[in-house]
């Protein structure tokens, strides 16, 4: 019966079901799920539980480097189609300096100055995936980190006592996408590199549709001086034109050995991505790589596009091809030298393979075909089980305590399991879609273990939003104990493939270079000695750089006049660091304490052009400049 | 008067007693640690160098820390130039010098007195020592106040004059300055010391004797 006092609303009936209802939505709507119009930020993931304020208070503290103290490791990535390599500190993750490899970078003016441009050979640009540090027995050893270059066929050497690019080589003849590069045998004898696309040998012109007679594939090592670290060419293989992935050396019983995995054993072109993945088994091919030097030394090796290269049809015992899971792509033997492990990233498999059955089978000639003039190995008698650990499996890294940890791209996460049982323990998200990880020391025989370091492809929505174009995300995640802990999210450049990490004790690297070191002959140690010498069409200046002046303060010169600037930085200080610009000739060098660095120009534009400090020096860096005068 | 000046020469020329000698003979140890340690300890800090640069000014040369890093006179000079100080050399020190000479001269002296063996010998090593110090003394406060108000006409930062500190510390610019002796210097107090304990035992068994051998009867 309806009432029209105010409240008679009250006493109807229904209005006790409204009055629910209402209570209803409201209990829905403020105890789960987003309020409409605020954006939830994800905690760290639904499987470690969130971010709740214990776990992130502890997480903090194990990444925490108060002011002033040091990092614990060297974090060294690939920068990718950066071309550089970016240095970053364990546990604090803050990326520290960035060493300019394959790319200019006027930041340390590398690349401007005669020098560099030498060794970058007119390539303005490199795309890094996997830098390795030198080992002695199969241990890191702190001398010098070699980085591969996929676009050039080049690899390049850092040392680590200045962390500046020494030496480049390549392009290196018959080798197209260097991708399976630069991993290092146990001493340091060789570094690898292998073919990633097929192509024509020695710049040979052959259509597509020969691809499977006429397009070869290689792999190869560069033999490295064990004094000076100077790289120069060793060994090649030949190959069916398959595309060679990833590499991994031997140590211990198996250091002999070099090992690669391919894809594209279907020797397809055209859309790779369905061509490529027809068959159930792709290869991973065991080299002998202590032969393959012998042989080449004996002369078994013919000349192919500049290059001693081997037939593996001529040299018994060279390569061996082993059937693995569909499409693989990281291969890597464990610390101590007896298995090597396959991922089928198109399997939710992976492949642990026994070293000794290899040798088994070799004697036992347990094989199934041939290939390339290579036997290929029974599976079954190399393998020594399978893991099914997950979708899209990539790669495993070893950890000190006898676990393995392998990146899962498709499932976006990590898979701990134990090496010996083949028993995934653990398995952790991460943002987004990971590649390789790292654990340090992961590869070399002597893992330092503590941390597994996640290098993702997206990091879409995991950091301030910075436009299309995104950063990438690497992620520290603890593994001492027995589950997996996400410690830190940290954006990057572009775009790191794999790292290498080591303590901070391993490397001395100096700040300050002696005087007693610097050969350059146009060195010059004393203002007295500072002046301009003119030889024709030809200026040479030598100029010294000190807090705060350049001296000569000015430069005479004609136009056409080819000017070669030899700066010498005669500080003894360290960080004592000063640049040279000279407006509108697009010069900038920096110079380090007690450097000397020459950058050559031709005169082309008349006029006056200022020259000054480009790296901050002094209180009086502003007045540190000079004036190039061009008649 | 005359007998007064007469007994004065002859209480002095009266000989070292063995106990003087042999304080004198540990007089000269300390010499060898005089030029082994610096005499003067500077240090320089501030917020952008907080591992000080230091400066050790030993009895022959000029020292500053040197590392693989840093080559702390070299900077100590490059920070004094904005200011127009003259940079600090070795080959500004005739200090460097005659040091060396003084000390040597010293050693004779000691030598000397050990031989023909005076008391009057030994006042005059102490005397001369005295003067010695007083001099370094005056010799390093004029150095420091040089430095610090000879300074360039043209240079970029004009400070007014000032003299950096001969003991103690102090904040010049941004900068805590600190100067004290170093184990070169102690060296030289200990020597001192020694000189003045031997001269001390030697007047008093001088005195002894010379009253034990002058009967009561004269004295009055």
């Amino acid at each position: 019966m309806s009432n029209h006092s105010n409240r008679s609303w009250l006493l109807h009936p229904l209005s006790g079901w409204v009055a629910f209802a209402v209570l209803l939505v409201a209990v829905y709507i403020f105890s789960c799920g987003p309020r409409p119009g605020v954006e939830t930020r994800r905690g760290g993931g639904a499987a470690t539980g969130g971010a709740e304020t214990g776990s992130a208070a502890s997480a903090a503290l194990a990444t925490y480097v108060n002011p002033g103290d040091l990092d614990e490791y060297y974090l060294f990535y690939s920068g990718g189609h950066s071309g550089q390599i970016y240095v970053a500190g364990l546990p604090s993750m803050r990326h520290i300096s960035t060493i300019p490899v394959f790319a200019p970078y006027s930041a340390t003016g590398y690349g401007f100055d005669d020098a560099t441009k030498k060794m970058l050979g007119g390539y303005t640009w490199g795309d890094c995936h996997h830098p390795s540090l030198s080992k002695t027995n199969g241990e890191y050893d702190g001398r010098w980190l070699f980085i591969n270059e996929n676009a050039n066929n080049r690899i390049a050497r850092v040392d680590l006592r200045d962390f500046k690019t020494k030496q480049i080589i390549g392009p290196i003849p018959n080798l197209s996408g260097n991708h399976g590069s630069a991993f290092v045998t146990a001493n340091t004898e060789c570094v690898l590199y292998a073919s990633r696309f097929s192509r024509p040998l020695g710049h040979a012109y052959a259509s597509i549709d020969e691809y499977k007679t006429k397009y070869k594939g290689v792999v190869g090592a560069v033999n490295v001086d064990p004094n000076s670290g100077e790289m120069s060419y060793g060994f090649q293989i030949v190959t069916p034109p398959y595309d060679w992935d990833l590499g991994s050396t031997g140590k211990g019983p198996s250091a002999d050995w070099a090992f690669w995995t391919c894809y594209n054993s279907e020797e397809g072109t055209g859309q790779l991505e369905k061509t490529a993945s027809q068959n159930d088994r792709d290869y991973v091919i065991a080299v002998n790589w202590k032969l393959a030097e012998q042989a080449t030394s004996e002369g078994k090796a013919t000349d192919v596009g500049g290059i001693k290269q081997l037939d593996p049809a001529q040299v018994p015992g060279l390569a061996y091809l082993i059937p693995a899971p569909k499409s693989p792509h990281g291969v890597d033997v464990t610390p101590d030298g007896t298995m090597f492990v396959v991922s089928g990233k198109l399997e939710a498999v992976t492949t642990v393979f026994s070293y000794e059955k290899m040798v088994a089978a070799i004697q036992a000639k347990n094989f199934t075909g041939t290939e390339g003039g290579m036997p290929v190995l029974n599976y079954d008698s190399v393998k020594d089980k399978e893991v099914q650990i997950g979708n899209g499996p990539l790669h495993t890294q070893y950890d000190d305590k006898g676990y393995a940890y392998t990146s899962l791209f498709v499932d976006s996460a990590i898979a701990k399991w134990d090496l010996k049982t083949g028993t995934v323990l653990d398995t952790i998200p991460v943002t987004y879609n990971i590649g390789h990880l790292l654990v340090p020391g992961g590869d070399s025989s002597k893992p330092y273990g503590k941390w597994v370091i996640a290098l993702n492809k997206l990091s879409h929505g995991q950091h301030l939003n910075v436009g299309p174009s995104q950063p990438e995300c690497s992620q520290l995640i603890d593994i001492t104990g027995d589950k997996m802990k996400l410690l830190y999210d940290a954006f990057t450049e572009p775009e790191p493939h794999y790292a290498q990490a080591c303590p901070a004790s391993l490397l001395h690297p100096i700040e300050v270079y002696p005087q007693a070191e610097n050969k350059d002959p146009n060195a010059i140690w004393d203002v007295k000695d500072a002046g301009v010498a003119r030889n024709g069409t030809k200026v040479d200046v030598k100029m010294v750089a000190v807090r705060s002046t350049f001296t000569p303060t000015s430069i005479e010169v004609n136009k056409g006049d080819t000017v070669s600037i030899h700066v010498t930085n005669i500080e003894t200080t360290t960080d004592e660091l000063h640049g040279l610009g000279i407006i509108e000739y697009n010069v900038n060098v920096v110079i380090d304490p007690g450097e000397t660095k020459t950058v050559t120009f031709v005169a082309d534009k008349s006029g006056v052009f200022p020259y000054y400090c480009t790296n901050f020096c002094s209180a009086l860096h502003q007045e540190m400049q000079g004036y190039l005068l061009v008649k | 008067m005359k007998k007064q000046q007469a007994a004065f020469i002859d209480f002095f020329a009266q000989p070292l007693s063995r106990a003087a000698k042999v304080l004198l003979i540990c007089a000269i140890v300390p010499v060898f640690f005089a030029f082994m340690f610096p005499l003067w300890n500077m240090s320089f800090k501030s917020n952008q160098y907080p591992n000080p640069l230091r400066m050790s000014i030993y009895a022959n040369h000029l020292q500053g820390q040197k590392t693989a890093d840093r080559d702390d006179l070299r900077e100590i000079n490059s920070l004094n130039h904005y200011i127009g100080m003259r940079p600090i050399l070795e080959s500004d020190f005739a200090e460097f010098t005659w040091l060396p000479f003084v000390i040597g001269a010293f050693m004779l002296l000691i030598l000397r007195a050990l031989v023909f063996g005076r008391i009057r010998d030994l006042v005059d090593i102490c005397v001369l020592f005295v003067y010695f110090g007083l001099f370094s003394a005056w010799d390093f406060y004029n150095k420091l106040y040089n430095y610090g108000h000879v300074l360039s006409p043209d240079a970029p930062i004009k400070v007014q004059g000032f003299t950096p500190p001969i003991f103690g510390t102090e904040k010049i610019a941004n900068f805590w300055v600190s100067s004290f002796p170093a184990g070169g210097s102690f060296a030289l107090f200990a020597m001192a010391g020694l000189l003045v304990l031997a001269l001390a035992v030697a007047v008093w068994r001088g005195w002894v004797w010379y009253v034990s051998a002058r009967p009561p009867a004269q004295a009055a």
